[in-house]
């Protein structure tokens, strides 16, 4: 669906992303892990268009996107949908509005039509009553939570989390991964999930892709992803390990 | 130490340039929104928050500047046997320069800082980009209403400042400098011409417009954390200020 060819991006003599080969399939859930300042995050606003690459090719559906205006980006992104790492919530909206915002830019539906759609995403994120609230009324989770509802709302067939277990306790990082899980099965969408949280790719990802120090490392199924010798991963894999026997304890 | 200083004036006159080149892109981009469609939900709410909020401070000004204006004319034009053309110094004065430019001040640092505050923030929490994820461009959705409520709310803010002013002056040379409110208004209608307010609020439509673009330049462009916030907002007041100056020696120049 999405298909990264030899993508490098630099930010004026610093490398981001150096030679980055990549394909994420229709329908699937692919984590890329990676330590802080790996590039992760530079991948993902690659992909959604809000930084262009150096060089190299994002073929979305076959068709070259590196190249295309704001406008042509802004066509291709209806189809898309973002949760960010600390949730960029419109503050000055409440919780409701920011959900509704996204299908009272783009569609014709009426106020009781959306009103209707509202209350359903977030009955699905487990938040029904809270359209009247804002954004600073929330904890961490339930921000993560709208931040969810939002990027659902005009039913995407992408859609981008970027760091979604930060900043959040045990408990919650598992709810949001149940989220994630339940709604990729209940909307059939593809997920590009960027976290550096090893548990939770896990958890989530049919797929896992590990950037270090700009370059794509390693990319296989989850089960697979395990037996990869190499040791930067190896070392991903023992942070999950000791994470694992500090819960047992 | 001639190269270095050299060196730090190109250093300085780049930067300033590319700058510019930013302002000029960012106008570009504004233009292309005005073929979309006009926000007027939010232009509306923009001219309440912006242009009612200024009101007490603008009055205040305007107020005091037209108490000081006649308080400095009136002694010498009695002096001079000239207190026939006080009320229409004072008027054509505040009209045609102090009203506009006055106000185009107490703006920019009243409704310039508090756009680049607002905007700086929105970018910072990445809301900014939250909006172009969601296909929305922050030009249409953000600078267009703010530039269209300040090119409204300015000039009309300066009519009221004029009014406010003058009537201070009146005030002043009627209880203090024992001017008849007559010699005073008759000065008015003698030496004002119509060109005089409606040329300031001309000014003001401009003065509106540098406020906001600069006053959302530079809230997209302001550097991360909370530090990159308040040395932006600075940034819009000193420059928004500089450039009222610069645009009004210019407009006065082609307008009068």
């Amino acid at each position: 669906m999405i298909e990264l060819v030899d993508v490098c991006k630099s930010f004026d003599n610093n490398i981001a992303l150096s030679h980055i080969n990549l394909e994420i399939k229709e329908g699937e859930t692919l984590a890329i892990i990676g330590g802080s300042g790996s590039g992760k995050s530079t991948l993902l606003r690659l992909l959604i268009g809000l930084i262009r690459p150096t060089s190299g090719q994002i073929l979305v559906r076959g068709r070259d996107v590196a190249g295309l205006s704001e406008e042509e980006w802004d066509r291709l992104r209806l189809r898309m949908g973002m949760v960010f790492q600390y949730s960029a919530l419109f503050d000055s909206m409440s919780v409701g509005d920011n959900v509704a915002f996204g299908l009272r830019e783009h569609t014709d539906k009426s106020e009781a039509e959306i009103g209707r759609i509202v209350k359903e995403k977030l009955a699905l994120v487990g938040l029904p009553d809270a359209a009247g609230m804002m954004p600073n009324e929330l904890s961490g989770g339930m921000k993560k939570r709208v931040g969810l509802a939002r990027a659902i709302a005009c039913e995407p067939s992408v859609i981008f989390y970027d760091e979604p277990s930060s900043g959040l306790d045990p408990i919650m990082t598992a709810r949001i991964d149940e989220l994630i899980v339940n709604t990729q099965k209940k909307l059939g969408v593809t997920s590009v999930v960027v976290t550096h949280d090893m548990a939770s790719a896990c958890r989530i990802a049919d797929r896992i892709a590990m950037i270090y120090e700009g370059e794509l490392i390693a990319v296989d199924k989850v089960d697979r992803f395990k037996n990869i010798k190499d040791e930067r991963v190896q070392a991903f894999f023992r942070t999950l390990s000791t994470a694992e026997k500090e819960g047992a304890v | 130490m001639a190269m270095k200083l050299l060196e730090a004036v190109g250093a300085f006159v780049i930067k300033r340039c590319a700058e510019l080149g930013t302002v000029v892109l960012l106008y570009a981009s504004i233009a292309r929104q005005l073929r979309g469609r006009l926000r007027w939900r939010s232009i509306i709410s923009q001219m309440s928050h912006l242009g009612v909020d200024s009101l007490a401070i603008v009055s205040l000004t305007l107020l005091f500047t037209g108490v000081v204006i006649t308080l400095q004319t009136a002694a010498k034009f009695i002096e001079f046997g000239a207190q026939s053309t006080i009320g229409g110094v004072v008027a054509m004065a505040i009209g045609r320069e102090l009203g506009p430019v006055l106000v185009g001040v107490v703006c920019a640092g009243r409704v310039g800082a508090a756009i680049t505050a607002e905007i700086a923030t929105m970018k910072v929490t990445e809301q900014i980009d939250a909006l172009r994820v969601m296909a929305v461009s922050p030009e249409g959705y953000l600078i267009l209403p703010r530039m269209i409520a300040c090119m409204v709310v300015v000039p009309i803010l300066t009519v009221f400042g004029d009014i406010i002013g003058v009537a201070g002056g009146w005030a002043t040379a009627v209880y203090y400098s024992g001017i008849s409110s007559y010699t005073f208004m008759n000065g008015i209608h003698t030496f004002v011409e119509v060109f005089d307010l409606t040329g300031g609020m001309v000014k003001a439509v401009f003065f509106g417009n540098v406020i906001a673009v600069l006053g959302c330049y530079y809230g997209l462009t302001c550097p991360e954390g909370a530090e990159g916030v308040g040395k932006a907002t600075t940034r819009t007041v000193v420059t928004s200020i500089i450039v009222i100056f610069m645009l009004n020696a210019v407009l006065t120049f082609i307008l009068f």
